[in-house]
């Protein structure tokens, strides 16, 4: 008798759990959904004849399939009045944001091993005047940055926007770095130190060797942020000079003509596919990067 | 700007019990011990020397530039800068604007709806991957991934869903429901809403990603003592985990309202402020004002606005932040 009523329980109690199963993934489907959607859109959309997108709509299963909407897109798309595609405003970002992720990156790390293990006095006041550049709005330094460009000659060229992003990029890359060196002993510094060993010397033989995890969320952080970066590749650069970003807005309110999702969806892609492989290949350390520049 | 080198030697060893202080030991000073190598003193200029050009670099963007835009907003300068001073000309100017009332309602509108339902979303969605759900890297790196790709994509590509003749609309109108009709873009009323539900999706999983930080950071002693008391999973949630994960919850705040705060790409990428004027941001404005029309005084003012907005935010929850965290210290000593 007891057991039967505990034989039911458990039954009642399994189904229970079943159901709460149930539910947990259906939610997490639906909404896995509703963000995989707008992606397999885009991609499904470059393969598919612009004759079927249209009459069957963006959102569709695709019922056609051909390649000629990535060298378009890539190369003869005409974009403001110029017909060589996508090409040279991916190639400006590259060229932009390889070198301003490297060296802000380089000076975040060495900035960081300063202010965490050399520290002087006055040293933390300093850190938190650098740290103000996290939170600075890009709208208060837009008129500085043209004037400031114009004066060095470098207004409308990719090696002004380096500059925008190398200053911009310090206060970041200088806080993951030392945020993540405060947590090295200081003891293993000293010793290096008490065994004549320099500036230098420690960095490269100590903090260099244990740093990877930290430049490499810094990198990530660096070079996505750079990247996607809209309001500066359009304000100090024009035309031909203009990062990806900039070029895809032109792309999408080319106004007149009729809308060519197949290459448009192709050129859009091109324009999200450095940092999607970023995040898809060093998503852990996306993450990481994410929650620790958001909550310290 | 060195200033702990400038100010000569540092006080005998004896007196440095601060754990981190030890390592800016600068030799005793030079009357004790004979003159150092020139070399050596090289050596300790090293890091200041390492250091300035970053710090030179971060004092000018953060304050020079600052400056500059303030004083410019406080001068005459229209197409090129001027330096007239004229008071809070171009504040009372802007306040008086039309277009910047619409700005700043849609600002009030957009980080309500957008911070709330971020996080409400960003909350449920990390509870349930909270459950010991199979394949958890999958769920997370799918909610995450819009954090990867730009505004500017997003915007262009969700531009294209909300398109009644191609999108949403023509989906459900072509299922056979042909008086379906969804065209927030195209409707002055609600194209703020557009951004709204595109701002969610880009954004939930970065609020999810930091609750569930917080979730994983929960003692699971607390957690297992509930459940024996008989709690159910939702009365644990509510009376014991949640409760202790509230710095979070003003942590997820803060930045969300920050990024709603500094709205521009997406705007412009989707609605491009229009229809009309209907989805003018502060951060948009500037851009217009400044660049489109040739009113950079103004745009200035407008830019301030913005930077004041962010200090209303950012300065209370700093200073809350080192509070407790002084208050934590002093209960620890």
């Amino acid at each position: 008798m007891a057991d039967a009523t505990y034989d039911q329980a458990a039954a009642v109690a399994s189904r229970r759990h079943l159901l709460a199963r149930v539910v947990i993934y259906g939610i997490l489907g639906i909404f896995a959904l509703v963000y995989i959607i707008p992606l397999l859109v885009v991609v499904a959309n470059s393969f598919r004849e612009l004759d079927e997108i249209g009459q069957n709509g963006l959102i569709a299963f695709p019922k056609s399939f051909r390649l000629d909407a990535w060298p378009e897109a890539w190369s003869t798309y005409c974009i403001g009045g110029t017909c060589e595609g996508m090409h040279r405003y991916f190639w400006n970002s590259v060229r932009m944001v390889v070198p301003a992720t490297i060296i802000s990156t380089a000076l975040g790390a060495v900035n960081g091993y300063v202010l965490s293990k050399w520290k002087f006095r006055g040293s933390e006041v300093l850190f938190t005047c650098m740290l103000l550049g996290v939170f600075m709005p890009g709208q208060i330094a837009l008129l500085p940055w043209a004037f400031l460009l114009g004066k060095l000659g470098l207004a409308n060229s990719v090696y002004g926007l380096i500059l925008v992003h190398c200053i911009q990029g310090i206060s970041f890359t200088t806080l993951f770095c030392r945020n993540y060196y405060v947590s090295i002993p200081d003891d293993l510094i000293k010793a290096a130190r008490i065994d004549g060993a320099g500036f230098w010397r420690i960095f490269r033989r100590i903090i260099l060797p244990i740093s990877p995890p930290i430049l490499i969320v810094t990198v990530i952080w660096q070079f996505t942020g750079i990247w996607n970066e809209y309001l500066f590749g359009v304000v100090l650069n024009s035309g031909q000079q203009q990062p990806i970003t900039a070029a895809l807005v032109a792309l999408s309110t080319n106004g007149t003509n009729v809308r060519v999702y197949d290459v448009m969806s192709a050129a859009v892609l091109i324009g999200a596919l450095p940092p999607l492989l970023v995040y898809f290949f060093g998503g852990k350390y996306f993450v990481r990067g994410l929650t620790q520049g958001a909550i310290k | 700007m060195p200033q702990g080198a400038g100010s000569g030697p540092r006080p005998p060893a004896s007196k440095m019990t601060n754990g981190d202080r030890q390592m800016a030991s600068f030799p005793a000073s030079p009357g004790q011990v004979p003159p150092e190598a020139l070399k050596d003193r090289l050596a300790r200029w090293v890091p200041i020397l390492v250091l300035a050009p970053s710090l030179v670099a971060s004092f000018v963007y953060v304050f020079v530039f600052s400056f500059w835009t303030l004083y410019i907003s406080l001068s005459n300068s229209t197409l090129l800068p001027t330096y007239k001073f004229i008071g809070f000309e171009n504040y009372a100017s802007l306040w008086a604007n039309r277009r910047w009332g619409v700005a700043y309602t849609n600002l009030f509108v957009f980080s309500a709806f957008y911070v709330v339902l971020a996080m409400i979303i960003g909350l449920m969605l990390a509870i349930l991957i909270d459950q010991r759900v199979r394949g958890e890297s999958v769920w997370r790196t799918i909610f995450l991934y819009p954090l990867a790709v730009s505004f500017i994509v997003t915007g262009t590509v969700w531009g294209w869903l909300y398109n009644p003749g191609s999108g949403f609309q023509f989906l459900i109108n072509s299922m056979g429901w042909t008086s379906f009709k969804f065209a927030l873009t195209t409707d002055r009323n609600y194209a703020i809403y557009a951004i709204v539900i595109t701002g969610i999706w880009q954004s939930s999983g970065f609020a999810m990603a930091l609750f569930l930080a917080g979730l994983r950071s929960v003692d699971g002693d607390i957690v297992k003592a509930a459940q024996i008391d008989g709690a159910s999973v939702f009365r644990t949630y509510r009376r014991v985990i949640l409760p202790v994960i509230g710095p979070i919850f003003l942590a997820v705040a803060v930045v969300l309202l920050q990024f709603a705060i500094k709205t521009f790409d997406l705007a412009v990428a989707l609605t491009n402020s229009g229809p009309g004027i209907s989805t003018t941001f502060p951060a948009t404005y500037v851009y217009d004002l400044m660049f489109q029309r040739g009113q950079i005084g103004e745009g200035a003012a407008a830019a301030v606005m913005i930077l004041a907005a962010l200090a209303v935010v950012l300065v209370p929850y700093a200073l809350y932040v080192s509070w407790s965290s002084r208050g934590k210290e002093a209960g620890h000593g």
